[in-house]
């Protein structure tokens, strides 16, 4: 592996050290030199990095590249091992979140960092209230919000509980609470995850809109597309390092993610059109509730057939991760049918994801950590996991660990899961090779469906082709494939149906022609909501 | 990236880490002994000495420990499914019954070579019974084991003192005891074995059951990391959530390892009943199920740490005994607070001086990366 990562970095050396100011003008943030290592892993190289004032700055590389941990560096959460943070010109220590907000750094956190059950108000002063008393400093925090929402356009009411707000507004929240503490720099960790298009789209526009009351915003992201929509300068970061920063304008989604990932890219699947055969999986009038009673599958019905990919969109949250458990027998219905290969799927009784894979239907889960895959397991034990009953693995009682072994590793060789060991422990393997292992083991089951949830989530952009090339051979072989994602890029590339999902609601079909606006105003609840902006 | 530290090599997990950890709980133990007015070095050569300085103490040390390896690899074997099985003297307490029965009924009639594996399955199955309850109450009504067991075993020691009174008692009797075993009843001592290594024992209860629980260490080790019902154990305990998507029935897996586990157990009543006493008496387990909680914290769950951790609280035991004769001023609750202290350390703390060693792990080597990559290229 090491001689892998030599690095083709002619086009790096200008650019790391010299472009970095063509601006007169202080820089907000200078990052001078900045190491730091977990163990062995050097999750940052010697960074050099400059943002200018009042500009959009995104940071972009895969998973893993080390841009959270840079940003975790600067708002105080890890110490580096070398380098140093100037902070307007300053030189700034900063040791924990506090010095960083006294240095008027703010942070909004991918996944939020709001108390549910409290208001709006109270988790904006929280940890900040200032005085023993709690009358005081929320009245001067109302008027204080007041003015904030007046001079952004952040309108939110701070008497609403946070756990009734949408996610969209409960981001808005986050950067209230970063503005409220003085923040000059807003830092943005993957901030659309959980938005659907016309919320990011929204964002964007509070973005820019905070940038020209001059603050200055740090946006980290893996998506090139925001990266092309809203920043004016651009870092890209690859394996620890900085290997290039970009003027926005001067740069092309191409050339970036060729930085990203060190050699060229298909940023489309390449597939032929599909032939789809009988109905392998038919689902009908499904309603699913969860432990409160809540329907959160609610009447849902669609086919899926051999030799297709239906993809079924959605923002996170409305219902698809149930489906997908239902459909594979982890999770109960309330009511409806579904059927496999033509017999039914018992779906009220005790839920058998055993006896459904043996029927044929493999299911690559949404969570690979939780449940996919048992992380501290050597990789052969879950190379077998869900079909640990099969005979050719057992003998008697007794598991067959020389075969099991064996068989795991010529898997890790057709899939090129690295390291290509059987024996080390699951948790050592990166986030693309831990997906790799559930994929070998689901497909290499020779399924009739193969259902397939968020197949490329925390996963480098190397094996997203890689994954996405499988899942079309799949189709290509004659499985029916169903795909759940919230990356609307992935859906649209790879399925020739897509479903879209809203409230636990399928409340469309479209082929493969639909274009974003129009799938993004559906996963939006059909632009309700929109219509009232 | 998440994880912040460095891994650390298995020998420092498995080897460092408890030695470590043991260390601290003994110099703590000893600032205990000094505020005693005692000196803690005399006292620590009393406990080495008399645990293993000569052939009766030897022989002692690793009759205790048998009764330990039995009830750590209870608690261990339910730690692999995530179960935290406290019941481990109950479930013991109550396995002397299947020991008596066995016997009781078979002394007179058959050699102690067939009475032997009868009383052992006898004990397995009193004891797994007694784990059954807690079992299906966690596995359908979702009512936490921890309470549970630790309820059994206040439920075990009522019932066996009613049982032994009312029931098991020789009428002409006083004592809360059954009658005396036979022949047939009562296993062969072992000393023989540390007298050919030179010792001299006039009399130690150390007896075949010894061999019984090693037996049993390998036999968990081919159960949890040979079968399939082992895979299917681990792989519950480690995330319940993999278990359920690949269709392991889940309450079928924690009744099962609770039966095994309470089997373990039951089977530590075969060395005192009747390797020793010859006879089902009152409070014969003398805490050897609490005693297994530390030892399967110490030994990692795993059946080869389990044994030396065993024979340590043998030492602990049979040193502690010796210590409380020859220093008066030290009661045998020193022995409670030395095995409070360990438990403390090496269950409770046992993540306290990983992160400080991690670290020096981390510093140390680019030794560490560079060792790698000079093996790659040897």
């Amino acid at each position: 592996m090491a001689a892998e990562k030599q690095r083709d970095t002619s086009f790096d050396q200008k650019i790391i050290n010299g472009e970095a100011g063509p601006h007169m003008a202080e820089a907000a943030i200078a990052l001078k030199g900045i190491s730091k290592s977990f163990g062995s892993v050097r999750a940052n190289r010697d960074i050099n990095l400059e943002i200018a004032p009042g500009t959009i700055h995104g940071i972009i590389g895969e998973n893993g590249a080390g841009k959270s941990t840079l940003m975790s560096i600067l708002y105080g959460f890890y110490q580096a091992d070398s380098g140093e943070i100037y902070v307007n010109g300053e030189r700034a220590l900063i040791n924990t979140p506090s010095d960083a907000i006294a240095r008027g750094i703010g942070m909004v956190h991918q996944h939020f960092m709001l108390v549910h059950n409290f208001t709006v108000l109270e988790n904006i002063i929280l940890g900040a209230e200032g005085e023993p008393l709690l009358k005081t400093s929320i009245a001067k925090a109302r008027s204080e919000l007041e003015r904030l929402e007046r001079d952004y356009g952040l309108e939110v009411d701070p008497d609403a509980l946070i756990e009734d707000l949408p996610v969209g507004l409960q981001q808005r929240v986050e950067i209230l609470k970063a503005l409220f503490r003085g923040a000059d720099t807003l830092i943005l960790d993957e901030p659309t995850g959980v938005l659907t298009p016309p919320e990011a789209d929204h964002l964007f526009r509070i973005l820019r809109q905070l940038k020209d009351e001059g603050k200055t915003i740090v946006l980290i992201t893996h998506k090139l597309r925001e990266i092309m929509a809203v920043t004016d300068n651009v870092s890209v970061m690859r394996q620890g390092e900085l290997v290039a920063t970009r003027e926005t304008a001067d740069t092309t989604v191409e050339e970036l993610a060729e930085l990203m990932v060190g050699r060229r890219v298909l940023l489309r699947v390449e597939k032929g059109p599909a032939t789809p055969g009988d109905v392998l999986l038919s689902v009908r009038d499904l309603t699913v509730e969860d432990s409160r009673g809540v329907k959160v599958v609610d009447n849902v019905s669609f086919e899926v057939r051999a030799g297709e990919i239906v993809g079924i969109a959605g923002v996170a949250g409305n219902g698809q991760s149930q489906l997908l458990e239902t459909i594979t027998g982890i999770r109960r219905a309330v009511s409806g049918t579904v059927t496999l290969d033509g017999a039914p799927v018992e779906l009220t009784g005790e839920a058998d994801a055993a006896d459904l894979r043996r029927r044929g239907m493999a299911h690559v889960p949404e969570d690979r950590h939780n449940m996919g895959l048992v992380l501290p397991f050597e990789e052969s034990e879950n190379a077998i996991l869900g079909y640990h009953w099969q005979e050719r693995y057992l003998n008697g009682p007794f598991l067959k660990i020389e075969e099991i072994r064996r068989d795991a590793q010529e898997k890790i060789e057709r899939y090129d899961i690295r390291p290509a060991d059987a024996r080390l422990k699951t948790a050592n393997f990166s986030g693309g090779n831990q997906q790799k292992i559930v994929l070998a083991r689901e497909m290499e089951q020779d399924p009739k469906v193969l259902v397939v949830g968020q197949p490329t989530r925390g996963v480098d952009v190397g094996a997203i082709e890689f994954i996405h090339k499988r899942l079309i051979d799949m189709r290509d072989q004659g499985k029916a494939v169903l795909l759940v994602s919230v990356e609307l890029d992935e859906i649209r590339s790879l399925s020739d149906r897509i479903l879209v999902m809203f409230a636990g609601r399928l409340v469309g079909e479209r082929n493969t022609e639909a274009t974003e606006g129009e799938l993004g105003l559906l996963m939006a609840g059909v632009g309700e909501k929109e219509a009232a902006e | 990236m998440s994880a912040p530290y460095a891994k650390l090599p298995a020998w420092a997990d498995y080897g460092l880490i408890p030695l470590i950890n043991l260390a601290v709980a003994f110099i703590v133990a000893g600032f205990v002994v000094l505020l005693i007015g005692e000196n803690p070095l005399r006292a620590a050569a009393i406990i080495v000495d008399g645990a293993l300085g000569y052939g009766q103490g030897v022989a002692y040390t690793l009759y205790y420990a048998t009764s330990f390896i039995f009830t750590g690899l209870a608690v261990a074997v339910a730690f692999h499914c995530k179960l935290f099985n406290i019941g481990g003297e109950g479930q013991a307490y109550v396995g002397g019954l299947g020991v008596a029965a066995a016997c009781l009924t078979f002394d007179s009639i058959l050699p102690w070579w067939l009475t032997f594996p009868l009383a052992v399955a006898g004990a397995a199955i009193a004891g797994a019974a007694w784990a059954f309850i807690p079992a299906y109450l966690q596995a359908k009504r979702g009512s936490h084991i921890v309470i549970t067991t630790i309820m059994f075993n206040f439920i075990a020691a009522s019932l066996m003192v009613y049982l032994l009174v009312n029931v098991l008692k020789p009428a002409a009797s006083q004592a809360p005891q059954t009658r005396n075993f036979l022949e047939g009843g009562q296993l062969p001592k072992i000393n023989w074995m540390l007298e050919a290594l030179g010792f001299s024992i006039r009399s130690a209860p150390l007896n075949v059951s010894f061999f019984l629980a090693l037996l049993a260490a390998f036999l968990v080790w081919v159960l949890i990391w040979r079968t399939r019902l082992g895979y299917e154990i681990r792989m519950r305990g480690h995330s319940p959530k993999a278990a359920h998507y690949a269709g392991v029935n889940e309450a079928r897996i924690i009744i099962i390892t609770m039966l095994v586990s309470g089997a373990l157990a039951g089977m530590m009543a075969v060395n005192p009943i009747m390797g020793d006493l010859g006879r089902l008496q009152i409070d014969f387990v003398t805490e050897a199920g609490f005693v297994g909680i530390a030892v399967a914290l110490m030994g990692r769950s795993h059946p080869a740490g389990v044994v030396p951790a065993a024979v340590l609280f043998g030492i602990l035991y049979q040193g502690g005994a010796e210590l409380s004769f020859e220093m008066p001023g030290i009661s045998r609750d020193m022995l409670v607070i030395i095995q409070g202290l360990v438990i403390l350390f090496a269950g409770a703390l046992e993540h306290m001086f990983r992160p400080s060693l991690q670290a020096v792990f981390a510093r140390l080597p680019r030794a560490g990366g560079g060792a790698l990559k000079h093996g790659g290229d040897a």
